[in-house]
């Protein structure tokens, strides 16, 4: 007992089986994806693939398709980002004050995230292509309330939406946590001190909630930038491709045009996009987090 | 005056809250009706409740069998991913050195890899093992779960590691000088010392597992394999403008899931809490 073989033998019973399956699902796949996206092939195992070098990335930036869906991509999600996590912060400031029902209105503003996103899509595209009208015919405010969905500036507005719908709950439950995590005694000071209601939101809870804001932002960054579900049973890139966000284009160009070189390029650049945006995100607002 | 003014908060509070799942209602009254009733006014509350439209869904849907499929694929890749991910964080937040350390950090650092960066040459790979090799990891259930594993690795693993860091070590080094195997001291000490982390990481993964669409949809061919999000799919793209079935099929898979909240509601909101917070 105790011998280095027997160690690493232990070592291995416990981390290998995991570990094998990680590396067949995870690692293989990815470095194979990096390996295709420098050749031209239609993903039939007989046909040639041709190696293109780097031609794949620079067709990309000459792509309109692409940088359209790039663009309403990026778009989409500064959108929700802002959208979701100021509903998702105002509902739980809402649940966290003294209020009997607030744990009844917890559990039913969490509920839509545990529906999942493909179901989401098409109760909304109900809601938007019946209800929407209707509302719309009985108040008059048709100007509001039509089928978004058929409009190509709106219908990326009613993913905005559907998407704050599914997620805000979510980021509710991160800001509950972080605001239960702020000392008691804090809130207190400031309250003798004579600081108003507003003062004691901007100034003590909200500086404090700093490391809610870096998990909540880079869940919502991360999650709007991959949105497919959603994307697919609501609109399924239309009208006309004016909601074919990232996600979508590269399945698209991959499975549906058989572009699979040329679609794993996008992949890899979808990745390198993703991978830079939240980092850079977590490195500057960890910076602003205050030290208590 | 005092009292009133609280009350109208809680009434609000709830109203706003009703207002904000009003969707499911209305999905949910309109499953009962008729074309014509539908039609007349979607928001009014149903004549008569007929069930038609459920019996009819639910066999378009292949409801039954697709609710099986999801449940077998959940638990048991649920199953797998709390034993081998729970027994590697163990080794490796145990386990000093340098390999533990580049294991862990490659972990972490492919939760920044999109399922769509992957999605392709995995189904290459996937169809090259199970045509060259005979191991059928595409389209059937099993292989579904095997790939569950290994994609729910990463976060489970980075959970259960950080909730084992916060362990004092003495426990288990008192039980190895007992002569405890690591097995037995993993089993009968460590694992039931982890159970609040290992209720976080059974909801986050079950969420994710139950309403995943697009892994299954690439990897699953046979109608019979289909999940419920699949089944969904599928029966919105045959049957778009009924939307009376269609109301009946979406209520039908909501179901499930309003019941699973019912039932684990407290353990689900401190779970994904927990899970997204750490």
């Amino acid at each position: 007992m105790g011998s280095r073989k027997s160690k690493v033998g232990w070592y291995l019973l416990f981390t290998a089986p995991l570990l094998i399956i990680f590396t067949i699902v995870v690692i293989v796949p990815f470095l194979i994806g990096i390996y295709y996206a420098f050749f031209d092939w239609d993903g039939i195992a007989a046909n040639p693939m041709e190696f293109v070098g780097l031609e794949n990335f620079s067709t990309l930036f000459a792509d309109d398709r692409f940088m359209q869906s790039m663009w309403l991509t990026v778009l989409f999600t500064v959108l929700s980002v802002v959208s979701v996590n100021v509903v998702g912060l105002a509902f739980a400031l809402l649940v966290t004050s003294k209020l009997r029902t607030a744990n009844l209105a917890r559990t039913m503003l969490f509920m839509p995230y545990l529906i999942g996103g493909l179901i989401l899509g098409y109760i909304w595209q109900f809601v938007f292509l019946d209800v929407f009208t209707l509302v719309g015919e009985v108040t008059g405010l048709e100007s509001i309330f039509f089928n978004w969905l058929n409009n190509e500036t709106f219908a990326l507005f009613a993913l905005v939406f559907v998407f704050t719908w599914q997620m805000a709950g979510y980021v509710m439950i991160v800001y509950i946590a972080g605001i239960q995590g702020i000392p008691g005694e804090v809130v207190e000071a400031a309250k003798i001190d004579g600081a108003s209601n507003w003062q004691r939101l901007t100034r003590v809870t909200l500086p404090l909630l700093m490391p809610a804001f870096t998990i909540s932002l880079f869940l919502t960054l991360s999650y709007g930038f991959k949105i497919y579900d959603v994307n697919l049973s609501l609109t399924g890139g239309g009208p006309a491709n004016a909601t074919e966000l990232f996600a979508m284009n590269i399945y698209n160009e991959i499975f549906g045009y058989g572009n699979y070189g040329y679609g794993q390029a996008k992949a890899i650049m979808f990745f390198i996009i993703i991978a830079a945006i939240t980092l850079t995100q977590v490195y500057i607002t960890k910076k602003r987090e205050v030290e208590m | 005056m005092r009292l009133l003014r609280d009350w109208s908060k809680e009434i609000l509070l709830v109203l706003m809250a009703l207002i904000f799942l009003s969707p499911v209602y209305i999905i949910f009254i309109n499953s009962f009706k008729d074309r014509r009733e539908l039609y007349e006014n979607t928001l009014a509350f149903p004549e008569t409740f007929s069930f038609q439209y459920y019996t009819e869904a639910m066999e378009q849907m292949d409801f039954f069998n697709a609710f099986i499929n999801s449940m077998v694929v959940t638990i048991v890749s649920v199953a797998f991913i709390v034993i081998l991910s729970s027994m590697t964080a163990w080794m490796l937040a145990r386990t000093g050195g340098k390999i533990s350390t580049i294991i862990f950090m490659v972990l972490i650092a492919t939760m920044l890899i999109p399922f769509q960066t992957i999605m392709m040459p995995l189904m290459q790979l996937v169809t090259g093992i199970t045509n060259n090799l005979g191991i059928q990891l595409y389209n059937t259930l099993s292989g579904l779960i095997f790939m569950n594993i290994g994609f729910h690795a990463a976060l489970s693993v980075f959970l259960y590691h950080g909730f084992i860091k916060s362990i004092p070590i003495s426990l288990e080094e008192a039980a190895t000088i007992d002569g405890a195997s690591k097995l037995g001291v993993f089993w009968r000490i460590i694992f039931p010392m982890l159970t609040p982390i290992t209720a976080t990481v059974m909801i986050l993964n079950v969420i994710l597992i139950w309403n995943d669409f697009l892994l299954p949809s690439l990897t699953l061919v046979d109608k019979d394999l289909r999940t419920i999000p699949l089944s969904v799919f599928y029966f919105f793209g045959e049957f778009t403008i009924e939307w009376n079935l269609a109301m009946a099929g979406l209520t039908l898979t909501i179901i499930p899931v309003v019941i699973f909240y019912m039932i684990a509601q407290k353990y689900i909101i401190k779970g994904v809490g927990e899970g997204a917070v750490k």
